[in-house]
């Protein structure tokens, strides 16, 4: 049997993994963003109990941000992969089911990756909201504007302008860390290079594919996201 | 809670614990030395150097750390000229692949913040060291390096806290630090909260003091920041 070269490996020929790696591409993509978007909500409360939040709120948010930021993220995974078998089968034993309940695992990773990010996100809008100029908010005040208004036309528009390089840097984090969700199984892109790996005794080959792929997505998505600061900065005078 | 379960975790776990610190520890100060060259190589105006060194930082800071230990380890024993090399007793170890790994990913990212350190010399500095005629090493080693290591301890505490977070990766690999160790008792006796609550206070505590050293470290480097008794002290940790 011959060995298949490297570009007949990734292509989509009989011998190709090219589809295969494709979808994972997509799978990891999606975790990402699943990731990112649970890490935003976090983020958001976060920051609203480290600003205007009471005492309980704010020791909350501060417990929180430090403690997901000094444990290693795998850990958390483990947690939310285990942890959440754990409970669901305990939920299941009320119910009459019995044995063990596996949790999906894309759900333990989206959380897991949304919940460290959300710590990044908490840091990166109170930094934001910091740099708002008080001038800004006392002007909507003296319109008369309700503090709904407000934070829709005047605190949000204005953080999120603040916070876009910030953002940008926690989604190359969670880009990143959505490799790690593959211990629970999930069929992403570092899963399936090893699947790969595995069947064709080609490991150097498929990892190398792999990290070209993640460099990929990181790069393009890195020229959007400086592509959107610029767009979203374009009011403002520099200098 | 059962404080027996935990206490007995904690006893399991602390025994992981140097297995961390090593990993740790090695990978950062070789990732170091290694970070110095690069940076080097970036302010170096040579543009074949520069290139290479940007190539490395881009490469290592946009793929996932996890993908560049499975390279390492497992991708590097698909060339039969590897396993016959000399070097194979060392990349046949998962404990070398793991600090290989780390060591060159921690480079990529300590580059630029030596990098950035290195740039905020002010320019006054080096040319009042160049008017005392002193060689290039000398200037370097007595102005340049201080300097540069003053201002980029902050954000250097950052990346070793974050190797300390990355070593967690190695056990992947079969590695049996604090992480290896979690996962086994997890898979063991299925109680994955507190298993998780004892390993997470044990890395808290360790960067917790870690960040606490890197604090004396900055205090004891900025005495120029102390000594005025006219103006507003500024507290070491206040610099960032």
């Amino acid at each position: 049997m011959t060995q298949p070269s490297f570009l007949d490996l990734i292509g989509s020929g009989p011998d190709g993994w090219g589809p295969a790696l494709a979808a994972a591409a997509m799978m990891t993509i999606l975790i990402a963003l699943a990731g990112y978007a649970i890490g935003m909500v976090f983020g958001a409360l976060g920051a609203w109990a480290k600003i205007a939040g009471g005492p309980i709120a704010r020791s909350v948010a501060g417990t929180y941000t430090t403690v997901l930021r000094g444990i290693p993220d795998l850990l958390v995974i483990y947690l939310f992969y285990f942890g959440g078998s754990t409970v669901i089968s305990a939920i299941g034993h009320l119910f009459g089911a019995s044995g063990f309940i596996s949790f999906p695992g894309f759900i333990a990773g989206a959380l897991a990756v949304g919940v460290t990010s959300g710590a990044q996100q908490t840091e990166v809008f109170r930094g934001a909201y910091k740099a708002v100029h008080a001038g800004e908010l006392e002007a909507a005040v003296a319109c008369g504007m309700p503090p709904f208004l407000r934070f829709r036309r005047i605190i949000a528009p204005l953080t999120l302008r603040y916070a876009l390089p910030g953002m940008g840097n926690v989604w190359q984090i969670v880009l990143k860390e959505s490799a790690l969700v593959s211990i629970t199984g999930v069929v992403e892109l570092l899963r399936q290079s090893q699947i790969g790996a595995g069947s064709t005794g080609r490991p150097f080959d498929f990892y190398f594919i792999a990290a070209m792929i993640y460099l990929a997505i990181s790069t393009l998505s890195g020229a959007l996201l400086q592509f959107g600061e610029k767009w979203f900065t374009r009011g403002v005078r520099r200098g | 809670m059962d404080f027996v379960f935990l206490y007995e975790t904690f006893v399991t776990l602390i025994s992981a614990i140097p297995t961390t610190l090593q990993l740790a520890a090695t990978s950062v100060a070789l990732g170091t030395i290694l970070a110095l060259g690069l940076a080097l190589c970036r302010l170096s105006g040579i543009a074949p150097l520069d290139w290479f060194a940007r190539a490395y930082i881009f490469v290592f800071r946009g793929t996932p750390l996890l993908v560049q230990i499975f390279l390492i380890y497992y991708g590097l024993s698909q060339f039969r000229g590897v396993r016959r090399s000399m070097f194979w007793f060392i990349l046949r170890d998962p404990y070398w692949c793991a600090i290989i790994a780390l060591m060159l990913c921690t480079a990529a990212y300590s580059a630029e913040i030596i990098r950035g350190g290195l740039l905020s010399v002010p320019h006054g500095q080096v040319e009042a060291g160049r008017a005392c005629g002193m060689s290039r090493f000398l200037m370097f080693r007595r102005i340049v390096m201080p300097l540069a290591v003053r201002q980029s301890l902050p954000a250097y505490s950052n990346e070793i806290i974050s190797m300390v977070k990355a070593t967690s990766l190695a056990s992947i690999i079969t590695i049996m630090e604090v992480t290896g160790v979690a996962a086994k008792l997890i898979s063991e006796t299925y109680r994955a909260i507190e298993v998780f609550i004892v390993a997470g206070a044990i890395y808290l505590a360790i960067n917790f003091l870690l960040t606490r050293i890197v604090v004396l470290i900055e205090y004891r480097l900025s005495p120029h920041l102390r000594q005025a008794p006219s103006l507003q002290p500024v507290a070491a940790g206040e610099m960032r």
